[in-house]
């Protein structure tokens, strides 16, 4: 201290103050390191968040109407979609204008199936009047309104121009609300008639599932945690083979496994009609349901929950155990007051992670889950790539992926990322 | 919990050996699956169950007949062979961008490295329908849907979490001062990288390596989506086997996996192994 007070600051060898010699070196520092992992994010970015990004916007996209029917929108803004009134000429000669550009590129099939997302039936109005207009001098030949509803009576629905004035924006709320079985009416948001029901049942479905199957792994998990944590180290090591093998096992060897153990004609039945627990004629149904899917599921993530429970296991100290008894407590009371509170940690780090894999699970579900036992990411790839309706399965994407990513965001600040083990 | 004392009471006694049972039927739970397909795929017959024969050993009931029909049925035999061209790239690709970027994050000052470790992280934990309904329409734009390196890009970025958690845990073991000693007696930072640090750190690269190997190698859903039928894996014909009609030659083929299963799982324990003894070689 006393230096700097007398001969001004510290220097380095070369002249410069240290304090920024010191800054400097840091920077140098700081600046390697993040372009030795650059080249990293930037393949990241590229290939996995952007296309995940792209998907997402696609819950919301809603330009096609805009982009076919620009006339139509425009005209349709006087319009109040509270009247009982349905629009004017103007709006039905902006329509044909529309149609008649439209049909001659074939694009108006295209709102017309988006417009049968929110309103069954719209798309054959569109569709059959399209090929028709197409042929239609649409400067002079008026009054459109009468012509059109004569082509096709479809036009005199007042439902048909709310949903096309209720969808006119570039941007839409409809898939969310029609991921969790509401639709946008024409006055907001309301809820879907009973019988239409199905997306909230999945979701919950899922979770409830995806509980059951995390509980089943802490049950089975535990034990075995325990065990391996309390051997010797060599025994510890063999039998932790038999944790590992599963984890590296192929996912779909896995599961035609079970879908070959679990058949009515599978191993499991022909033991248990051996032994003479179930009759020949009445063998279990085991296998596409939900009982598959919870059995397989919990094989399959197992794994999961047995490594991180080993890893806090670990650091127990035994001796806390045996101090417990010496002074008194049953086995039972040593157990559960000084024992698991301190493996509660590994419990949280196998239940998070078991529950992200299984809220996502695909594969197993379809194979194994039937029509009963599947999960919302069935419902994702069947509207992504059979029913072609993209923004509805990226709307359910978005909210299966909103759950997922507060789940690891609470396991970071638990757990932390850095601390994850494979084995 | 090692050994029972000898003044146990009985009922201390039932507890030990029951938990012990328990802990042995959980075990059987984890690797029966997995052992039962190995017999069953020797079966002459075209049943997924045990026939009379098999389970009287008469040698009539067993054959290799599921695995001359792997290894003669072409779209088995091309589903391989596109496995085969798909994972060692996208194990490269991943090796070597996750095995710099893991360096990178374990320097002592790093910005936002939660951060980057999150994202990094991320196509472990992303529900896989997302990312192949994601790299379905973004890869399709531009023009890398259907393709072979459209499967190993997305591949790649599959296994990358698996590097960069594997690396940077043996960089956390990886003595400093010994790329300083290098850089002391004036080897360039490519030398010491290569002379020094890649030698010490190679099981834990390797490792890394491997579960992004099995990664790909295992991987259905995304190449369902990203694929086209000239990139078939091995997986993508197995599910639609399972899917449509089940046919006995799976057995073979999962048979075949397990054993390929079974020796990366040799190698990567070996190489723990190797790598825990030589920390504790080394001064810590």
């Amino acid at each position: 201290m006393s230096d700097t007070t007398q001969n001004g600051p510290v220097l380095a060898a070369d002249g410069t103050p240290l304090k920024r010699s010191l800054a400097k070196a840091l920077r140098m520092q700081k600046l390697r390191a993040l372009m030795l992992i650059a080249p990293l994010l930037l393949f990241i970015l590229v290939t996995f968040i952007l296309p995940v990004g792209d998907m997402l916007f696609r819950s919301v996209d809603n330009r096609i109407v805009q982009e076919v029917l620009p006339n139509t929108v425009r005209a349709l803004e006087t319009w109040d979609p509270a009247s009982s009134e349905i629009p004017d000429e103007a709006v039905f000669a902006a329509l044909a204008v529309d149609l008649k550009a439209a049909a001659e590129i074939k694009v108006h099939t295209k709102v017309a199936k988006r417009l049968n997302y929110e309103n069954p039936g719209l798309s054959s109005v569109f569709r059959k009047s399209g090929r028709k207009v197409r042929k239609w001098d649409v400067e002079n030949e008026g009054p459109y309104k009468e012509r059109l509803i004569e082509l096709n009576d479809g036009w005199a629905d007042i439902e048909l121009w709310r949903t096309i004035k209720t969808y006119s924006g570039t941007r839409t709320m409809g898939y969310f609300l029609n991921a969790v079985d509401m639709k946008l009416g024409a006055t907001g948001a309301e809820v879907r008639p009973e019988t239409e029901r199905i997306y909230n049942t999945m979701l919950i479905r899922t979770m409830r599932m995806s509980l059951i199957i995390t509980f089943s792994c802490i049950m089975l998990g535990y034990p075995v945690a325990w065990l391996l944590a309390n051997i010797t180290t060599r025994s510890a090591n063999m039998l932790m083979i038999l944790v590992l093998l599963p984890f590296w096992t192929s996912l779909l060897v896995r599961t035609s496994s079970w879908k070959i153990l679990l058949q009515q004609q599978g191993v499991i039945n022909d033991v248990l009609v051996w032994i003479g627990l179930v009759g020949d004629d009445n063998r279990l149904v085991l296998i596409n349901n939900e009982l598959g899917t919870i059995i397989a599921m919990t094989h399959i993530l197992l794994p999961f929950m047995i490594l991180p429970m080993y890893s806090v296991m670990q650091t127990i100290q035994p001796t806390y155990l045996r101090a417990a008894k010496s002074l008194g407590a049953t086995n039972w009371t040593a157990f559960w007051r000084v024992y698991f509170p301190q493996s509660v940690p590994g419990i949280g780090a196998g239940s998070i992670l078991v529950f992200i894999l299984a809220v996502g699970y695909y594969i197993t579900p379809a194979l194994v889950g039937g029509t009963k036992g599947t999960f919302i990411s069935n419902l994702i790839a069947y509207h992504i790539s059979t029913s072609g309706n993209w923004g509805l399965g990226a709307a359910l994407g978005a909210i299966l992926l909103a759950v997922v990513l507060v789940l690891y965001w609470v396991y970071d600040k638990i757990v932390g990322i850095d601390n994850v083990k494979l084995g | 919990m090692s050994a029972l004392p000898p003044y146990a009471t009985t009922g201390q006694r039932a507890w030990y050996y029951s938990f012990r049972v328990i802990c042995g039927l959980i075990f059987f739970f984890l690797i029966a699956p997995i052992v039962v397909i190995i017999p069953l795929s020797f079966n002459s017959q075209d049943f997924f169950t045990f026939t009379p024969e098999m389970l009287r050993l008469d040698p009539e009931g067993f054959s290799l007949k599921h695995y001359r029909d792997f290894f003669s049925n072409d779209s088995w035999q091309s589903a391989m062979w596109n496995s085969l061209k798909i994972a060692p790239m996208a194990t490269i690709v991943s090796v070597t961008f996750g095995t710099l970027a893991a360096i990178g994050l374990s320097q002592p000052h790093v910005p936002f490295r939660r951060a980057i470790m999150a994202i990094l992280i991320s196509p472990m934990i992303v529900p896989l329908i997302i990312s192949a309904a994601g790299m379905y329409f973004f890869y399709s734009r531009i023009g890398l849907q259907g393709t072979y390196i459209g499967v190993v890009l997305a591949h790649a970025a599959l296994g990358i979490p698996f590097v960069i958690i594997t690396v940077t845990a043996t960089l956390v073991g990886f003595d400093r001062s010994l790329t300083r000693a290098a850089a002391n007696m004036g080897a360039d930072p490519v030398t010491t990288f290569f002379r020094i640090q890649m030698p010490l750190i190679l099981p834990g690269v390797i490792s890394g390596g491997l579960f992004a190997f099995i990664t790909s190698f295992d991987e259905v859903v995304v190449v369902l989506f990203v694929g086209s039928a000239g990139q078939k894996t091995l997986p993508w014909q197995m599910f639609i086997g399972l899917r449509e009609q089940i046919s006995p030659t799976i057995l073979a083929v999962a048979t075949i996996l397990v054993a390929i299963s079974i020796m990366l799982l040799a190698t990567v324990e070996m190489l723990r192994r190797r790598s825990e003894r030589l920390r504790g070689m080394s001064p810590s």
